[in-house]
């Protein structure tokens, strides 16, 4: 009898969604629970004591954290529509570029939505210059991972409806049809996919929840003025 | 990227923690292979440049003329195309628990460890206090286990023993002792340097404080 898969998330983190995508791609059945990160269930803190962050995946009672962790458990647990290649050779590709999305293109597109003047300008040029990196591996091919998608296309959803969003709550431009044409045809292949289309969060509700902590800074900054 | 070279090459830095994780997979899988040092104050080499345009970064290793690059890929792609003495364990949640720990060290370790020789003062304390934390969740981990694989020298181990070459120094820079912390961690570190993979890979404490120095120094540390 199958065991049981929960999902500890957050509604707003493509990280969780990274998640939400592979089971769903994999066909395997899960449930899911909301976690409110200002006041974190005593479940969440005991299945990860050390970060205390979601995504979470729970198999049979067994946690797991770190989404590009789990995602790899996924990928060894469930056989079914791989998400990685089996050459190893391009399995460490896939990696590689995973890890260029988490800690470059992820991280200084985030700091260039919420700076302000000339640091801004450099982290923008900066994520620009990672996004024509990424655009530049994929080249020709539908998903980064060939034919379906794989490791790299999940961990790239951060390109789908948030920078959408962000960009728009930041009044920034970073990425678009015009500046990185095959990755932006990218996103809207990946995003109107069967498996992508349902975990994304509606994007209405995303920018009312970002355009708010962006008030919220702005509040925060000008009671410190 | 590729070029026609057959066989096997590690681009490293003597010194470089992430370097030694790679020399050790490599030597407890029994393979051989090139060591090339790649001069990284100076001049990288062309073939560095080539083989790791984005991050222009040691190690890389080339098998084959293909390029992997970034410590712990490399480390999983070694166990994956030479399976004998496998490195990470079979049941995928204890893989899980393995990547877990890797990652926690590579995000947290080297980061901190700088901290400790590049600053001083309040910004020096705060580290100190951070790198203990991190080192006893580490040794919490560890537990009564022989290594973090348990019985089996694996991932995890890989992942965090050539830090130990460091201790001696984030000790003298910030001034606190890792023995009197975390004592099962320092027993770990010995048992691993027992092994011919770990003891041929990481260098004395002391050249890696004496490299330390130089850097304090090219950053105006006092």
């Amino acid at each position: 009898m199958a065991e049981e898969v929960k999902v500890f998330g957050r509604w707003t983190s493509p990280f969780c969604c990274r998640v939400e995508i592979a089971l769903r791609l994999k066909g395997v059945p899960y449930e899911y629970i909301e976690e409110d990160l200002s006041n974190k269930s005593p479940l969440l803190l005991e299945y990860n004591p050390v970060h205390k962050k979601v995504p979470v995946l729970v198999h049979g009672g067994k946690p797991i954290a770190e989404s590009l962790v789990v995602l790899e458990y996924i990928e060894e647990t469930w056989r079914r529509n791989p998400i990685l290649p089996e050459d190893p050779h391009r399995r460490a590709m896939a990696r590689f570029w995973t890890k260029f999305i988490d800690e470059k293109c992820m991280p200084i597109m985030w700091k260039s939505l919420w700076s302000e003047g000339e640091m801004q300008l450099k982290l923008m040029e900066e994520t620009k210059e990672n996004l024509s990196i990424l655009e530049r591996e994929l080249n020709s091919k539908k998903f980064f991972g060939g034919n379906s998608i794989g490791l790299v296309d999940i961990a790239a959803s951060f390109l789908s409806c948030w920078t959408e969003v962000l960009q728009e709550v930041a009044g920034i431009s970073l990425f678009g049809e015009a500046k990185h044409p095959i990755l932006f045809k990218w996103a809207n292949e990946f995003m109107s996919s069967d498996a992508v289309k349902v975990c994304l969060p509606p994007k209405d509700e995303l920018l009312s929840h970002f355009r708010a902590m962006k008030e919220g800074m702005s509040a925060t900054k000008a009671g410190q003025n | 990227m590729a070029t026609a070279e057959k066989g096997l090459v590690l681009l490293d830095l003597w010194v470089s923690p992430f370097g030694q994780r790679c020399r050790i997979a490599l030597a407890e899988k029994a393979v051989e292979y090139e060591y090339r040092e790649e001069n990284l104050v100076d001049h990288k080499s062309p073939l560095l440049l080539k083989m790791n345009p984005i991050h222009k970064k040691i190690p890389v290793l080339i098998h084959d003329g293909k390029p992997v690059c970034e410590s712990l890929i490399i480390v999983q792609y070694i166990d994956e195309v030479w399976t004998n003495n496998p490195l990470l364990p079979s049941d995928p949640h204890e893989r899980a628990k393995s990547r877990f720990w890797a990652d926690f060290v590579d995000k947290k370790v080297y980061e901190c460890g700088t901290k400790l020789w590049k600053f001083k003062g309040e910004t020096q304390e705060a580290a100190k206090k951070e790198m203990i934390e991190i080192l006893k969740l580490l040794e919490g981990e560890l537990g009564d286990k022989k290594y973090f694989g348990g019985e089996a020298f694996g991932f995890v181990d890989i992942a965090f023993v050539p830090f130990t070459a460091w201790f001696y120094s984030y000790e003298t820079c910030a001034n606190f002792s890792i023995e009197e912390e975390c004592p099962k961690l320092v027993a770990w570190g010995k048992r691993c340097m027992e092994r011919e993979s770990v003891a041929k890979s990481l260098h004395d404490p002391h050249k890696v404080h004496e490299f330390v120095c130089f850097l304090k120094k090219k950053f105006g540390v006092e």
